[in-house]
């Protein structure tokens, strides 16, 4: 079974780029290596960049498909904490995930998606906790760690991915 | 409500708008005695940021402007630093630059219209409660915003903040093959853009209409995207490098957006409004069909029909586009040469939600020495809150909650791009 990982977010707003560090940390090995750093061979799995706007990211997944989705979420005190979310089971929360254009970022596409039947067969949500945010600014610290991590793990689950996805670990990174 | 009771709207974060901005209205019984439209949004500098940067870099950097129409801001930055160094470009690459424009027009335009517009005029919160009961609709807005990402993605080598649009050109152009590769979704595109004039047309509008001065470009020959003369309906008639002696900006407190007039004259309107308009007989006849059948007039003064106008553009925008992909021939040589020479060029052309007009002041080296950017929703900022003393008075006696939602309505209208201005939405409804 093929997994997909969309990363979301602006490299050129600090910590929003989160999503977009770690499809890149990955693809530097699933795609560019075919194999992770212990030798193993990666396959099916299918790493994607994208802004965070909803009707583009709507049309990343096809309803068979294993989705992780991971995203920067709004500031809330504790930077670099990850959060995951099974979309296919819940509704997210609406202050989590700061807007793309217009309004309509990662919740949006979720929402609407499931209004429309359109939802893939698993959908996780990692969210990556920022800090800043303006444009110009660099990836905090804490958000580096954090990013770091959650390649490490979606790695993991790259390696071992044969079948439809369980939830993901749920950890908290000290800020 | 007494009518000397004070009541204040107020909007602390205008939804279903791009970028960061508030509302604020006070009326004292019915009658208006302030409307603000509050643009907090921090500015971003962008023009202090291109100071020192090479040319070559302009088109990468202004795409990063806005994520619904970086295509607009690298279109004003190259042809206004073509204008500064003379250079001119290869036919087969202005056809190309009318395509890349299409993709943009249509992707927004399905995304305002269906998505943000839609909701106002059929009484739903967002278009996520919409699509329960509006499915069809909802898709078929997908679809079409999808049709105009393709163009976008191919033309510009990925669909946000493109690459491929260089000074001079293109630093790739596409294979006659790779285009015709669009024209079945493009001809679907064009049928669900007609059915798209039928659903606007068909819905309530507000009775308002306002005396506007409407700003486009306006070319001999063509619905204007890239190139035109700036033209008003009250005897404006400019080249672009005359922008700056007909139009200022003025700083306005509650705004970190400045307000664009009319020297001399005051508001004015841009956008599809405007250039509808303006270039009425411009449009091809399948455009100017779909309008005269769903009963539109030229001129319209009602800014509610905006979003019918935002139909008839996307009618227009995929129609052009098919008809580039048939006359298209890949240049000799995508990008022209673009020797450096210390000069100043300007540009404007038509962004989906109006005129943007660029200037870029140039040393010998090509380096940019000095940089003006006024996008649309500057442009229309001071025109959204006249349109709201007059509105308001209208829906004055309504509940509050009503006046907000028409308030927001009436905004939207706009399209605004507070991202792009600040260089928007709250509302405040104070009543007095």
């Amino acid at each position: 079974v093929a997994l997909r990982i969309i990363g979301c977010g602006n490299l050129d707003r600090g910590d929003d780029a989160a999503g977009l560090l770690v499809a890149r940390r990955l693809h530097a090995v699933v795609v560019d290596q075919g194999v992770d750093g212990l030798g193993v061979e990666i396959r099916n799995v299918t790493i994607l960049e994208q802004s965070g706007e909803s009707f583009s990211l709507m049309d990343c997944w096809a309803s068979g498909d294993d989705v992780i989705l991971v995203d920067a979420t709004a500031p809330m005190g504790t930077p670099g904490k990850i959060q995951v979310w099974n979309a296919c089971a819940d509704k997210l929360p609406e202050d989590a995930f700061p807007c793309s254009t217009h309004g309509f970022g990662v919740r949006e596409a979720v929402e609407l998606a499931r209004v429309l039947g359109r939802l893939p067969l698993t959908l996780l949500i990692c969210g990556i906790e920022g800090k800043r945010f303006s444009l110009g600014a660099t990836v905090s610290p804490e958000v580096d760690r954090a990013v770091e991590s959650v390649a490490q793990e979606l790695l993991e689950r790259a390696r071992t991915t044969a079948g439809p996805c369980q939830t993901m670990r749920k950890r908290t990174i000290a800020g | 409500v007494s009518k000397q009771q004070t009541r204040t709207i107020k909007v602390d974060v205008l939804a279903r708008v791009e970028g960061e901005g508030a509302l604020y209205v006070k009326l004292k019984g019915d009658v208006v005695q302030d409307v603000k439209l509050k643009i907090y949004e921090p500015p971003r500098f962008f023009e202090a940021f291109l100071r020192g940067r090479h040319f070559s870099e302009l088109p990468d950097i202004v795409a990063r402007i806005c994520g619904i129409c970086p295509i607009a801001y690298q279109m004003s930055a190259v042809h206004a630093v073509e204008n500064a160094l003379g250079v001119a470009i290869d036919p087969s690459v202005r056809l190309l630059r009318r395509l890349f424009y299409c993709g943009e027009w249509i992707e927004s335009h399905a995304l305002h219209v269906y998505m943000l517009h839609a909701p106002d005029f059929l009484g739903y919160p967002d278009a996520i409660a919409m699509a329960r009961d509006h499915q069809a609709v909802v898709q078929q807005g997908l679809r079409l915003k999808k049709a105009g990402n393709r163009i976008v993605t191919l033309m510009g080598g990925r669909e946000i903040h493109p690459v491929s649009a260089a000074v001079g050109g293109f630093y790739k152009a596409p294979s006659k093959s790779a285009l015709k590769e669009l024209v079945d979704e493009l001809k679907w595109a064009l049928d669900a853009s007609l059915a798209t004039v039928r659903f606007a047309a068909g819905l309530d509008f507000p009775e308002f209409e306002q005396d506007y001065e409407f700003v486009s470009l306006c070319h001999p020959d063509e619905y204007p995207f890239n190139e035109g003369r700036i033209v008003s309906n009250r005897g404006l008639d400019i080249d672009a490098s005359a922008y700056e002696e007909n139009f200022t900006e003025q700083h306005v407190e509650h705004s970190n957006a400045l307000h664009s007039v009319l020297r001399g004259r005051g508001s004015y309107m841009v956008g599809p409004l405007a250039r509808f308009n303006l270039n009425f007989d411009r449009l091809p006849d399948v455009a100017q069909q779909a309008a005269r059948d769903c009963g539109l007039k030229v001129p319209c003064r009602n800014p509610f029909r905006s979003i019918v106008v935002r139909a008839v553009e996307l009618v227009f925008a995929c129609h052009e586009a098919l008809r580039v992909i048939r006359e298209y021939e890949p240049p000799a040589v995508p990008r022209a040469q673009t020797p450096a020479r210390a000069s100043t060029g300007q540009a404007a052309t038509e962004a989906p939600r109006g005129l943007l007009y660029h200037r870029y002041i140039l040393d010998q080296e090509g380096l940019i020495t000095s940089a003006k950017i006024v996008p649309p929703t500057s442009q229309n900022q001071k025109r959204i809150e006249e349109d709201l003393w007059h509105f308001v008075s209208q829906v004055a006696t309504r509940p509050a909650g009503e006046i907000t939602s028409k308030c927001e309505q009436a905004v939207r209208n706009y399209d605004p791009c507070i991202s792009c201005a600040t260089h928007f939405l709250r509302l405040h409804l104070e009543r007095e």
